[in-house]
């Protein structure tokens, strides 16, 4: 099979280039992951991020035939070749296929992602009904790969100041919690020409997402939210 | 600067391109209707044309929503693209000079002498 590679390697002070790689591999039933891991058994320089290899843990995002993908979960055979592979676009390049996701968690962080309730707590959990629960479907199950963000146009230009899809699904994942207390602050957090309104609902981060989230529907209901509020 | 926070605005403005798309969406096919009804070849006829009062007043108010319309996609423009300070804040005001400037002239145009006069 034939691979193309983004190869840097900051400390040998040459620019990126692409390396082409021929491996020999059935590609019957492999994922991209296990060929990457074939070409790092034979050039061990090779660098790339993945851990828990089926799709869980979000750390093998990377640019495939120009789509971001998880490699883990990319079956070979549908991939034409070559099969060009790059890090993640937007973010700063660390080697290879390694990027700097500083600039993604800044924002994940920026939104307080964690349920804000200031009321004594119970003796048991805090409960919801099967309602309430069910308005956090399709934004929980988010693995933080950063495939959206980093497929975002506004995301590119404004990385320091737009929110980014995949925290603005986050964001709304604990505005819509029936047990988060924060509602007013976090819609305040978010009302901003940048923070917010950079999304142009281009949706390429529902096309990019390998869970099947839709970041801009969520984007859209904090819209409404907000609009709801002020008219 | 510990954390990022909204300045609390953008949804007017966000609010004013969806009213207005929907205010251009409904005026300009309406507007068309009477162009292609009449077909004014002549000045006498585009006198006629613009003679009632209400049409011209429609012309204006979608003049008026196309140019905020025109003027939120450009902020958003700048905003994407044209990140020095002073330099949008000039490309702002050159746009909204622009954009007023032509609203005043359409109504200049609607209502001044020449169609004024007719009416
Ligand atoms: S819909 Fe919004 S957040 Fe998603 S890619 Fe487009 S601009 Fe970015
Ligand atoms: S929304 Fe999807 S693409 Fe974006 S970070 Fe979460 S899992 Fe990845
Ligand atoms: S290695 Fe965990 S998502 Fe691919």
């Amino acid at each position: 099979m034939k691979f193309r590679l983004y190869r840097y390697h900051p400390e040998s002070g040459e620019k990126p280039f692409m390396q082409d790689v021929d491996l020999d591999l059935d590609p019957a039933g492999k994922m991209l992951l296990d060929a990457l891991l074939a070409i790092k058994a034979q050039d061990e320089t090779l660098s790339l991020r993945r851990s828990c290899r089926e799709g869980v843990c979000g750390s093998d995002a990377m640019n495939v035939n120009g789509k971001n993908r998880l490699a883990c979960i990319t079956p070979l055979s549908e991939l034409k070749q070559p099969i060009e592979v790059r890090p993640l676009p937007g973010l700063p390049v660390i080697r290879d296929l390694i990027v700097d996701m500083e600039p993604f968690y800044k924002q994940y962080r920026s939104i307080k992602p964690w349920l804000i309730n200031d009321d004594p707590e119970p003796e048991v959990e805090r409960l919801q009904s099967p309602e309430d629960r069910a308005l956090l479907d399709g934004a929980y199950e988010c693995i933080l790969c950063a495939c959206c963000t980093t497929a975002c146009p506004s995301f590119w230009w404004n990385p320091e100041k737009f929110v980014g899809p995949a925290g603005l699904l986050q964001a709304y994942r604990f505005i819509a919690d029936s047990r988060d207390e924060a509602t007013a602050a976090r819609l305040d957090n978010l009302e901003d020409p940048y923070r917010l309104y950079r999304c142009h609902g281009i949706m390429n981060c529902v096309d990019a997402c390998p869970k099947g989230l839709n970041p801009t529907e969520a984007i859209g209901r904090i819209k409404s939210l907000l609009v709801k509020r002020r008219v | 600067m510990k954390s990022a926070t909204g300045s609390h605005t953008g949804t007017g403005t966000w609010l004013v391109q969806r009213a207005t798309a929907v205010v251009l969406a409904v005026a300009l096919p309406g507007l068309m209707i009477p162009f292609l009804a009449a077909m004014p070849l002549d000045f006498a006829g585009w006198q006629a044309l613009f003679a009632p009062l209400w049409l011209r007043m429609l012309i204006l108010l979608t003049g008026a929503a196309l140019a905020l319309h025109a003027w939120v996609g450009m902020r958003d423009i700048f905003m994407d693209y044209i990140h020095p300070t002073g330099l949008r804040l000039a490309l702002y005001l050159a746009v909204m000079v622009t954009l007023a400037g032509s609203v005043v002239w359409l109504a200049a145009v609607l209502f001044g002498a020449a169609l004024g006069s007719a009416a």
